[in-house]
């Protein structure tokens, strides 16, 4: 397949993950706001999370304050900015009509029709739009664009280039969120019941893990049993662990003669979390491995780029 | 103007010819909101499939849809016959002439066509005197574009060999209205166009350089800004072949490959949908970011087949137009089966002596101009129009051609409430590799304003789907 078709594929489903991860982070943070005296815990989440996602810049050169309903309108709705949902939709939408011929017809036209759609609701929303609604719809459409993706399209390089942008995606969205929220815990800390259940709602909602954790712990929430759910439950769908399982097998089905390098390191990482404990993550901290993650995230992707997507002319 | 133009459907005023008798009764027994309401689902379903255009000047990444027509233009079997048979026969020749330019010069040597008309027009291209192509064949896909007269004759306007598009509107269009209106063809013998895909990708490799076995094929864009982008990436899924663009090609020891995941990809055929100049900066345009530095090395080295061949601008020019009849006499001996509209070339003195004192009643055409800009129509232009023009026909008369003012022939057409004659044209697409093929049929092209001639979707065209009926 064409390097340049990969690249369109890779970024499409980026894009698109990027888009439902914001819109889970918008929805659990707008349920917060609906409950009574939720000002200050909502305020400093929605900071953190603006800072752990880099949009606080961006956000400030158009707003003084961290207001609930400014933030929750730039991050779904905002034209001009790049990393909106809106904007997330719009890049997707680009990249698939690039190369519209690698898809099949009912993938592009669900991000055809997304697309469409989303330009008709923020054309027509209004100051008190529904910002609940909307993040719903994304959510929605992101299902959908996965369902068609994993129901119609051959299991061929196109297929394997999507997934793997969708997990690292989705890997760098989970340890994000989870920097956001600071779980600053000691080796033998006492793992008792967090002091704010708010936060930590909002933490497992916006990652659709409030659920599986009643379900897995039967238990209060628990700032460790948090992290192991969220970093090394194999069945959690959005666990690091889950995320890199998922890079390295979808990546050793496209490896060529220049990957090894990629591959082996793909499959460190993979390794590294499948074989350790809560005990060694802790030992090293939990904010620092976070970034030691995030850091080997972004070189696999910068690695992918190199060897599939943007190979050097006449490579 | 004058006369009254050829309907496609009546014969006069109340009756129907036969080839449309039984769609005008099924028409006559539609209510009148069930057919607005399939246009609304034709638009609505056009839209999400994104089967749009972008429109040149206008805002950036600006997409439109080209309206479709829900009245289908249908051709009798013996007509359709009829056509397909000059219709081969003049590209033939056509293709026999740009060989014969870029070899002999045979036509010019017996003086059929002024040598200089040739030589020293822009679209003759001097690198490719004595290449040769396999098969000899130069346009392999070729749009001529067809007009009935108010006698009823079919006549060539225009023949379009250099990257002729619309095909994927005449199958889109196809599918649209089997979708919308499943009743009408199992009530009619409607022969098929969908296999236009398999008959483009056979004909493609029919032509590889020889030796190649197994031939890749692949489709070159400029990318999805281009106007046909939908086409590209369309024809490109349904014959299965990479689309690619320029950057995405690059050539090494007089071969061409593709990047690709798996490293370098030898391609053998490019269907390219750029023109010549934006090919290869080290040969026409150096500032051409979408072409293949190397590419035309390649091309006389042999070792790739461009489609269509580099230099077919040279037959499809309006200044060339008026001597294809004579082409078709010359070298294959034969009458011409279509005949051409009657031409003036400006160039000559008692042409532009003629063209110059009826202006008002007729069409003049730049001889470089595509898409229906830079023309006048004489009778559906102001004094203050017409006077502009004619000062830039002085200035330059060797620019022009002109036409009389065609009553080209008129279909019904939704607009506004109600059916309304509207004028038509025809595109069909003409394959040649190893047999000439033509799929039946082609794309219909509907004028939407009310007595307008110009059918060009950049000028408020329409289209329209096209059956030839087997019975």
């Amino acid at each position: 397949m064409l390097s340049r078709t990969a690249d369109h594929l890779y970024w499409m489903s980026r894009y698109i993950e990027r888009a439902e991860s914001l819109a889970r982070l918008v929805d659990a943070h707008y349920r917060m706001s609906l409950l009574p005296h939720s000002g200050d815990t909502l305020a400093q989440s929605l900071s953190a999370t603006m800072t752990a996602l880099h949009m606080e810049e961006a956000y400030l050169e158009r707003h003084e304050t961290i207001e609930p309903r400014a933030v929750f309108e730039f991050v779904s709705l905002d034209r001009e900015y790049s990393g909106s949902i809106f904007s997330c939709l719009r890049a997707a939408r680009e990249n698939a009509r690039a190369v519209r011929g690698s898809l099949t017809s009912e993938l592009w036209e669900t991000l055809n029709s997304t697309w469409l759609d989303a330009r008709t609701l923020v054309a027509r929303s209004s100051p008190n739009a529904d910002i609940g609604q909307f993040v719903e719809w994304v959510k929605e459409r992101s299902h959908l664009t996965r369902g068609v993706t994993i129901g119609t399209m051959l299991r061929d390089e196109a297929f394997h280039f999507t997934r793997i942008g969708t997990f690292l995606e989705r890997a760098d969205s989970t340890a994000r969120i989870l920097t956001a929220h600071q779980i600053d815990l000691k080796p033998g800390a006492d793992a008792g019941a967090v002091p704010d259940p708010f936060e930590w709602s909002v933490l497992l909602r916006a990652l659709s893990a409030f659920e599986v954790y009643r379900r897995v712990y039967r238990d209060v929430i628990t700032p460790l049993k948090v992290a192991q759910l969220l970093i090394l439950r194999d069945d959690m769908p959005r666990s690091l662990l889950r995320c890199c399982k998922e890079v390295y097998q979808n990546l050793k089905s496209v490896a060529n003669e220049h990957s090894a390098e990629t591959e082996r390191r793909a499959g460190e990482m993979h390794a590294m979390l499948h074989f350790t404990r809560m005990e060694n993550i802790l030992a090293t901290g939990l904010p620092e491995f976070l970034e030691q993650f995030l850091a080997s995230l972004r070189d696999l992707g910068d690695r992918i780029a190199s060897d599939f997507l943007l190979p050097p002319a006449e490579a | 103007m004058g006369n009254k133009p050829y309907n496609e459907m009546y014969l006069g005023d109340a009756t129907t010819r036969p080839h449309y008798r039984s769609y005008d009764q099924w028409l006559n027994d539609q209510p009148a909101d069930r057919l607005s309401q399939k246009r609304a689902e034709a638009d609505a379903l056009f839209h999400r499939v994104g089967i749009t255009f972008a429109v040149y000047g206008q805002e950036e990444g600006a997409e439109r849809l080209i309206p479709f027509d829900i009245v289908p233009r249908v051709l009798p079997l013996e007509e359709w016959i009829r056509l397909e048979g000059g219709l081969k026969q003049r590209v033939r020749a056509l293709n026999a002439f740009i060989h014969d330019i870029y070899h002999d010069q045979q036509i010019l040597k017996a003086g059929v066509i002024p040598a200089e008309q040739v030589l020293c027009n822009s679209q003759y291209r001097p690198e490719m005197q004595g290449v040769d192509v396999p098969g000899g064949i130069y346009a392999h896909i070729a749009g001529i574009d067809i007009v009935r007269d108010d006698a009823g004759e079919f006549r060539v306007l225009e023949d379009n060999l250099r990257v002729p598009s619309g095909v994927s509107y005449m199958l889109e269009n196809r599918k649209m209205m089997m979708r919308l209106f499943p009743e009408l063809f199992s009530a009619h013998r409607v022969a098929p166009v969908d296999h236009y895909p398999d008959v483009l990708l056979d004909n493609l490799r029919s032509v590889a350089p020889t030796g190649v076995a197994d031939p890749t094929v692949v489709l070159m864009t400029a990318g999805a800004h281009n106007s046909a982008y939908f086409e590209h990436a369309f024809l490109a899924q349904q014959m299965g072949i990479e689309l690619v663009e320029g950057q995405d090609l690059f050539v090494r020891d007089e071969a061409v490959f593709m990047r690709t995941t798996q490293g370098p990809q030898r391609v053998d055929v490019i269907y390219r949908r750029i023109d010549d100049d934006f090919l290869d900066p080290l040969v026409f345009r150096p500032d051409s970011m979408l072409g293949v530095p190397g590419l035309l090395t390649a091309y006389r080295a042999g070792r790739i087949t461009i489609a269509n061949a580099i230099g077919t601008g040279v037959a499809d020019d309006k200044s060339i137009y008026p001597y294809v009849p004579e082409m078709i006499r010359f070298y294959l001996g034969q009458a011409p089966m279509i005949g051409n509209v009657h031409t003036w070339m400006l160039r000559k003195k008692e042409d532009l002596d003629y063209v110059l004192a009826h202006l008002p009643e007729l069409v003049v055409k730049e001889v470089h101009g595509a898409g229906g800009y830079g023309m006048l129509i004489g009778p559906a232009s102001t004094k203050a129009e017409i006077e502009a023009f004619r000062q830039q026909i002085i200035a330059t008369p060797e620019r022009y051609i002109a036409q009389p003012t065609l009553a080209l022939s008129t279909c019904p057409t939704f607009a506004g409430l109600g059916l309304a004659p509207r004028h038509i044209d025809l595109r069909p697409f003409v394959l040649s590799g190893r047999d000439v093929t033509i799929v039946p049929g082609g794309l219909t092209r509907v004028a939407l304003r009310e007595g307008s001639l110009v059918v060009n979707s950049s000028q408020g065209g329409g289209t329209k789907d096209t059956w030839v009926l087997e019975a």
